[in-house]
């Protein structure tokens, strides 16, 4: 399975990675090859082989639906970019 | 005082013959002046350090006993640590100041240790040489011109240095062993969910987990005794009870069955490595192991399993780096999507990147099922080899690595080649077994490891033939030259110079400046963590 550089401008939009034109050429050819190397895997027969998710196939802990932690909204703020009045700042979304 | 064990260590701290803020200081000092040669750490926190070894001292003359009291160590610069800037070797992280400690970074903040700083690493713990981090690369304790292995290759050099006597690490695909087996140290990587997760940036959720580094299998026993052990705040976390590892270090080998799986003997194994192997494995035959010829037949296929399963966890692990609640921020965002877009090309490196892609890519649309399924699938197949060897077998042994360290560059130009370097490593984190690596000898001056794999939760019994093969060889206490050799130069220093002599002309005493990032000078590099 080869992948062409305008599914790459894809992939890199969805990931939210802004890739400079003059890079997509190499980045393109070097995901190719990764795509090579794993490609062998479709080879491979796994009918009724279960997917394994955790190498211990644990399922998730549940605990109590109480509340256990303090409220740290200004430590966890101190770092970052752009606050104000305890949100964050991003550019304008609507115009 | 840095050839001492941590139980000598120890021992002299409770005896009174030095006291922790001496010997931290000590260590404190031989960072400065030799680290110019390694460039191990990325962050000293001397005022740090020194209140913690004040604080030591005062709790062990109060008469307190614990192992590791006073004792100091590197974390890895991917532990979260409070109030000490924790990078994880990228530029999106380079301003983050952690509001929180990562449960090891507690629990050995509980046990005394002192925090020197913050070891050098693989940006995002995405590489096998140290190489691609924002703070430049690791060099090679035992020669300058050689990678120290990676991710964890701060921490290997380190302590193979004398830096400091112990490191942590953390393992996706062989970032504590590789390393350790490089740098000539001793280096496990527990049995997944044994060490807790948090506060350890995550990199692939189902392989990640933190480790001990040191000198010795003894002296990792200890470290791992104050690091594992269940953390409700990971959901990951084994609820199993903890052994204390250093009982059982004394037990005789006789009548141990050790696997030797034919598919890591082939023909990728460099020879002079290969008679390295040979050699650790006659001893522990002599120490009365039984070696069984066994096989792994999907090893090949770790691989490529590995390189989807990690890059797509990966995809989404990092996605929460977005230029908006903490690291890097792009200058002037015209809108959110260029704030997003180019927060993320501006702050990660070309390796984080590139595995970025590839997970997004096997996890999206019409993808998912061909790749990701198909790797969890081919995942289960590979488990499945090791544990029908573990009906024939106590333990599996083989090298840790295809050869010696390589020198730096020497992959750059194709992360494939840098992906190879892991053939032995991966599958062990697939299978979410612990493995271990203890010095076999040199190969030209370079050192390589031996590898022990064992059951799930079988961490005591790896440390016991470890500590067994060390009491009965040197290959672990052998040292790297002062200061480490270059091509062309001989030895660098000797260990004569004073260590104003040896000081490097840029030391910062807190945190290392960013390397000259030249987007055309810097070689893509790659590979396993």
């Amino acid at each position: 399975m080869t992948i062409q550089q305008d599914e790459i401008e894809k992939i890199a939009e969805l990931a939210r990675i802004r890739i400079a034109p003059e890079e997509a050429a190499e980045l393109t050819s070097r995901i190719a090859n990764i795509l090579t190397l794993v490609d062998q895997l479709q080879a491979i027969d796994t009918a009724g082989v279960e997917p394994m998710a955790n190498p211990l196939d644990a399922v998730q802990r549940l605990r109590a639906d109480t509340v256990t932690e303090a409220n740290q909204r200004d430590v966890f703020q101190a770092i970052a970019p752009a606050v104000e009045n305890g949100l964050y700042l991003v550019p304008k979304v609507i115009e | 005082m840095h050839e001492l064990s941590v139980a000598q260590l120890s021992l002299g701290l409770r005896e009174k013959q030095f006291s922790s803020v001496e010997l931290t200081r000590s260590y404190l000092d031989r960072i400065r002046a030799l680290d110019g040669h390694y460039n191990s750490f990325v962050t000293v926190d001397e005022n740090g350090a020194l209140a913690a070894a004040a604080a030591a001292d005062t709790r062990l003359a109060a008469g307190e006993t614990g192992p590791l009291l006073g004792i100091p160590l590197a974390h890895k610069d991917i532990f979260c640590s409070r109030g000490v800037r924790t990078s994880c070797g990228s530029k999106m992280l380079d301003n983050f100041v952690p509001p929180y400690d990562a449960t090891v970074a507690t629990r050995l903040r509980d046990a005394g240790t002192v925090m020197l700083g913050k070891t050098n690493m693989d940006e995002f713990a995405m590489g096998s040489s140290s190489e691609s981090s924002f703070y430049g690369p690791v060099r090679n304790p035992w020669h300058s011109d050689c990678v120290p292995g990676g991710s964890s290759g701060g921490s290997a050099a380190a302590v193979a240095a004398r830096l400091a006597p112990l490191a942590t690490g953390t393992d996706t695909g062989g970032s504590i062993r590789q390393p350790a087996a490089f740098c000539g140290i001793t280096g496990l990587k527990p049995t997944y969910g044994r060490v807790s997760r948090l506060g350890m940036v995550a990199f692939a959720s189902s392989l990640d987990q933190g480790g001990p580094m040191a000198r010795s299998a003894e002296d990792c026993a200890l470290l791992l005794n104050a690091m594992a052990g269940f953390d409700p705040l990971d959901s990951t976390s084994s609820e199993l009870p903890v052994e204390d590892y250093s009982v059982g270090l004394q037990q005789p080998l006789a009548g141990l069955r050790i696997g030797l799986p034919r598919e890591y003997f082939g023909a990728g194994l460099d020879a002079a490595t290969g008679e390295r192997i040979h050699a650790a494995l006659a001893l522990l035959e002599q120490l009365g192991a039984i070696l069984v010829d066994i096989s792994l037949p999907h090893t090949g296929l770790s691989i490529p399993t590995y390189y989807i399963i990690a890059p797509a966890e990966a995809s989404t692990n990092l996605s929460r780096f977005d230029g908006v609640r903490y690291g890097y921020r792009c200058q002037q965002p015209r809108d959110l999507h260029d704030l997003y877009t180019r927060s993320r090309q501006e702050g990660f490196g070309d390796e984080v990147k590139r595995r970025i892609l590839v997970g997004t890519y096997a996890l999206s649309a019409g993808y998912y099922d061909a790749y990701y399924r198909k790797a969890q699938q081919v995942r289960r197949l590979i488990q499945e080899d090791f544990l029908k060897a573990f009906e024939q077998v106590d333990m599996i042994a083989g090298p840790t690595t295809p050869g010696p360290a390589f020198t730096l560059g020497a992959k750059g130009s194709d992360p494939l080649a840098m992906y190879l370097e892991d053939v032995y490593t991966l599958a062990v984190n697939l299978a979410g077994l612990p493995g271990m690596s203890v010095p076999a000898g040199l190969v030209d001056g370079m050192p390589v490891g031996l590898q022990l794999i064992g059951q799930h939760f079988r961490e005591a019994r790896l440390l016991n033939v470890g500590h067994q093969l060390q009491q009965a060889s040197d290959w672990h206490r052998q040292v790297p030259p002062v200061g480490a050799r270059s091509a062309g130069e001989g030895v660098w220093s000797s260990p004569g110079l004073s260590p104003a002599e040896r000081a490097p002309t840029e030391w910062a005493p807190t945190e290392r400046a960013p390397a000259e990032r030249a987007p055309t000078e810097r070689a893509p590099t790659g590979g396993a963590p």
